[in-house]
């Protein structure tokens, strides 16, 4: 791990404006809410109780009114800083080598088992960050300006005599504990404050709803939860099952997933942030922070490809629990406990990272129509069968219902996977994973896990939806199939027609269309756009990871994908994360950060790397591949 | 006294008076989960502290209804007011002097004075249990005060 110089910044401007990169922040989490740690040693986006709540940190989209949390050597100390989480958790240490010593600042939200909190009261939601002197002599300070509903207002800070300093936002209340003195100002506390070598300072700001709330105390105390953390975080990274080249990326991919998870619930946020700019400057800025059935196919390949069955069960189980209210249909997304996500909204009053406005909260895709879920959770749902979960009556009832309303409704036009806010559009992928969708429920009749199906019925439409793809979606003069029938355009989502088994990735038109993507959407050497048809904007992480995956399929050598795959590799963070989308020109992060579906994609692409190599029997969601994997 | 009626009447109030703390608490009007509070006395596991503390709520409810019937029956008269300012003087000495002793008492409660420890984190109350929201008395009021009106209204003197 070598130091990474900073990133340089014009120097007109003051210390509090300057602006990280998205690839310089890290995210620290419990699996309940997370927060980004830039490599400034500040806070700057965190939000309570849940992923989906007001921010109280949101500097980084608006370094005047988003508030931060700032602990660090002053910046004019600092030559170089060198970050990473300690061992396979997700606790994250950075170290700052300054002109006079070396700090290492700690930061994490504490977990522990369910037995542990039975044993021990916790803060209900908690950040912790200690901070070493393990070199010479570092004048440090802190910075602690909490704001409150994403920028909105300021707290009234006010000290409660030995137990810390508190405010009350909302439902409930907040705590900053500090082992250095604190001076209080309305709305701001701060210190500065010398470390020799040996020193220690610890800080925690707790959060409940429900008094009394816990606040723990520092020092022995603190160290000790540090250390159970990190435990519960390399106990959970040795339970992957994976064997093969890519442990450490895929590992911490799989971290990166966990954290992103809602453990009350089991699911899965696409991202921790919202309206960080898929486009500097521009206004491609969305709130990922709901759940994506579209991510589902690639999430259970992931989560029971490392061996999480337990994650895997949670996730189906929450697929199933927060679609009740619209089913058979399927929403494209939906809140931590399935509720519509909020009415999306713009804040006016927050300049966007980097000036990228507006900031959303809530978003207006919820109500698209996208046909491509089905196939995508009936996927995910053939899969977690074929490794040997079983669904009761009713729930094989509900999955023939939604296979009756693919049946009837596969030939609308709907936005597709990219969900342009246009009009609808008869696209290839919907129409595929329509195909995909009645294609699993076949194959979950015919091995027992789904009674009642009208194999007739569905057979009869499954076979109309290729015939339609077959004859409509291959454009002889661009020699490959398109994005929407009888169209012109090409996109990535196209890759995946090899992996839900709809063409062979060794067939012709596959290859031709493999290669005329290649020619047409290629971002640079490594990397491609999602499409080139709509505004500019970075390549889309995942479907260079779908690229691999194809290539990993038969689509080309496996030497070809893992040379293609080691390349993407170089794009990741100095933490190994990856946002939604990469910067073509510099390799920088762009989108929301870290996004759950590029660590999918990762992890899926090394998985069908790894089965090749190995010789291993490809596609277990597919019915032919479901005997070996489920023995 | 009237025995059975103080403990149909002294039940029926303490449920009643539990009911409205955690209405309070459902409608924000303060953050206190008495139930919890009680039963960390006794558990760090959340869940069963919520159990304890609900059975130890009702039960010490139940039992100082006794007091307010005791009072009733030294007056030779019961009514909703009687109940209710028995109430407000229960309320004011929960706010001032329970509040205040309960870090002393509550052997997972932090101090203000010496913050927490390893075995004592529990948010402290402060003065008048500000510390759990500033309209906390005013939930406290108001249910001591309907536990006492109902207890004065349905008990029977004998």
């Amino acid at each position: 791990m070598a130091f990474s110089q900073r990133d340089e910044q014009p120097r007109n401007s003051s210390a509090a404006h300057e602006w990280p990169r998205i690839g310089d922040y890290a995210i620290i989490g419990d699996c309940r809410s997370a927060a980004l740690v830039a490599n400034t040693g500040a806070i700057e986006w965190l939000c309570w109780p849940r992923f989906d709540s007001p921010s109280i940190f949101a500097a980084i989209l608006d370094r005047d009114r988003g508030g931060t949390w700032k602990v660090s050597p002053r910046a004019t100390d600092i030559l170089r800083t060198q970050r990473e989480y300690i061992a396979e958790s997700n606790v994250l240490r950075t170290t700052f080598e300054c002109r006079t010593g070396i700090v290492a600042l700690t930061d994490l939200m504490p977990v522990s088992s369910e037995r542990g909190k039975r044993s021990v009261l916790t803060p209900d939601h908690e950040v912790l960050r200690q901070v070493e002197c393990l070199a010479g002599e570092v004048d440090m300070q802190i910075h602690f300006e909490p704001r409150l509903h994403y920028g909105a207002g300021s707290p009234r800070l006010k000290r409660v005599g030995a137990v810390g300093i508190s405010f009350v936002c909302g439902d409930g209340v907040y705590y900053l504990r500090s082992s250095v003195p604190l001076e209080l100002h309305s709305d701001t506390a701060t210190a500065a404050w010398t470390m020799r070598r040996g020193d220690t300072a610890q800080f925690c700001f707790t959060y409940g709803e429900e008094s009394p709330v816990v606040i723990p105390p520092l020092g022995d105390w603190s160290r000790k939860r540090i250390e159970e953390s990190t435990l519960w975080w390399c106990q959970w990274a040795s339970k992957a099952e994976y064997d093969g080249p890519y442990r450490d990326v895929i590992v911490r991919s799989g971290l990166a997933l966990k954290l992103l998870s809602y453990a009350p619930s089991g699911a899965i946020v696409a991202a921790a942030t919202t309206s960080l700019p898929e486009q500097l400057g521009g206004s491609l800025n969305w709130d990922y922070r709901y759940c994506w059935l579209r991510d589902a196919s690639l999430t259970i390949r992931a989560l029971l490809g490392l061996g999480y069955r337990a994650e895997a069960s949670s996730f189906i189980e929450w697929m199933l629990t927060a679609t009740r209210l619209t089913q058979p249909r399927l929403n494209i997304l939906y809140t931590l406990f399935g509720s519509e996500s909020t009415r999306e909204q713009t804040l006016p009053h927050l300049s966007g990272y980097r000036d990228s406005r507006p900031v959303r909260i809530g978003n207006a895709a919820q109500h698209q129509l996208q046909l491509d879920v089905y196939g995508e959770v009936l996927d995910a749902i053939a899969q977690y069968a074929f490794h040997g979960g079983t669904f009761a009556r009713s729930t094989q009832r509900l999955l023939v219902e939604i296979g009756k309303h693919v049946a009837s409704n596969w030939d609308q036009p709907d936005q597709g996977i990219w969900e342009p806010r246009e009009h609808p559009q008869a696209h290839t992928h919907s129409r595929v994973l329509c195909w995909v969708a009645l294609d699993r429920l076949i194959s979950l009749c015919k091995k027992g896990h789904v009674k009642d199906v009208p194999l007739d019925d569905f057979c009869r439409e499954r076979e109309r939806i290729a015939r339609q793809v077959h004859e409509r979606a291959w454009n002889p003069a661009l020699n490959s199939y398109t994005s929407t029938l009888d169209g012109q355009d090409l996109d990535a989502s196209l890759l995946l027609m090899a992996y839900y088994g709809f063409e062979s990735a060794d067939s012709d038109r596959m290859r031709a269309t493999y290669a005329a993507i290649r020619q047409t959407l290629r971002a640079n050497d490594h990397l491609i756009y999602r499409y080139r048809s709509g505004p500019d904007e970075g390549a889309f992480g995942i479907c260079s990871f779908w690229e691999v995956d194809y290539l990993a399929l038969g689509g080309g050598t496996v030497e070809h994908a893992q040379r293609l795959f080691e390349d993407i590799l170089q794009y990741k963070n100095d933490v190994s994360l990856y946002a939604e989308e990469i910067d073509p020109r510099n390799g920088n992060a762009l989108g929301n950060f870290p996004q759950a579906f590029t660590h999918i994609g990762l992890i899926s692409a090394a998985l069908s790397i790894t089965e090749r190599l190995k010789g291993q029997k490809q596609l277990a969601h597919r019915e032919e591949g479901a005997g070996e994997k489920a023995a | 006294m009237n025995w059975h009626s103080w403990m149909f009447w002294g039940f029926v109030s303490t449920l009643l008076m539990t009911t409205m703390e955690a209405g309070a608490q459902a409608v924000r009007l303060t953050r206190v989960d008495f139930p919890f509070m009680i039963g960390t006395v006794f558990t760090t596991d959340r869940d069963r502290a919520k159990i304890y503390g609900f059975l130890a709520h009702v039960l010490n409810g139940w039992a100082f209804s006794l007091l307010y019937v005791l009072a009733f029956e030294s007056w030779h008269a019961a009514s909703w007011w009687r109940g209710a300012l028995i109430g407000a003087v229960h309320a004011l000495f929960v706010l001032l002097v329970v509040m205040s002793i309960m870090p002393g008492i509550h052997p997972r409660m932090a101090s203000e004075q010496s913050g927490p420890t390893a075995t004592r984190q529990l948010e402290p109350p402060g003065w008048f249990g500000l510390n759990y929201g500033i309209r906390t008395p005013i939930s406290v009021f108001l249910s001591h005060i309907v536990f006492g009106a109902v207890l004065g209204a349905f008990y029977h003197l004998r």
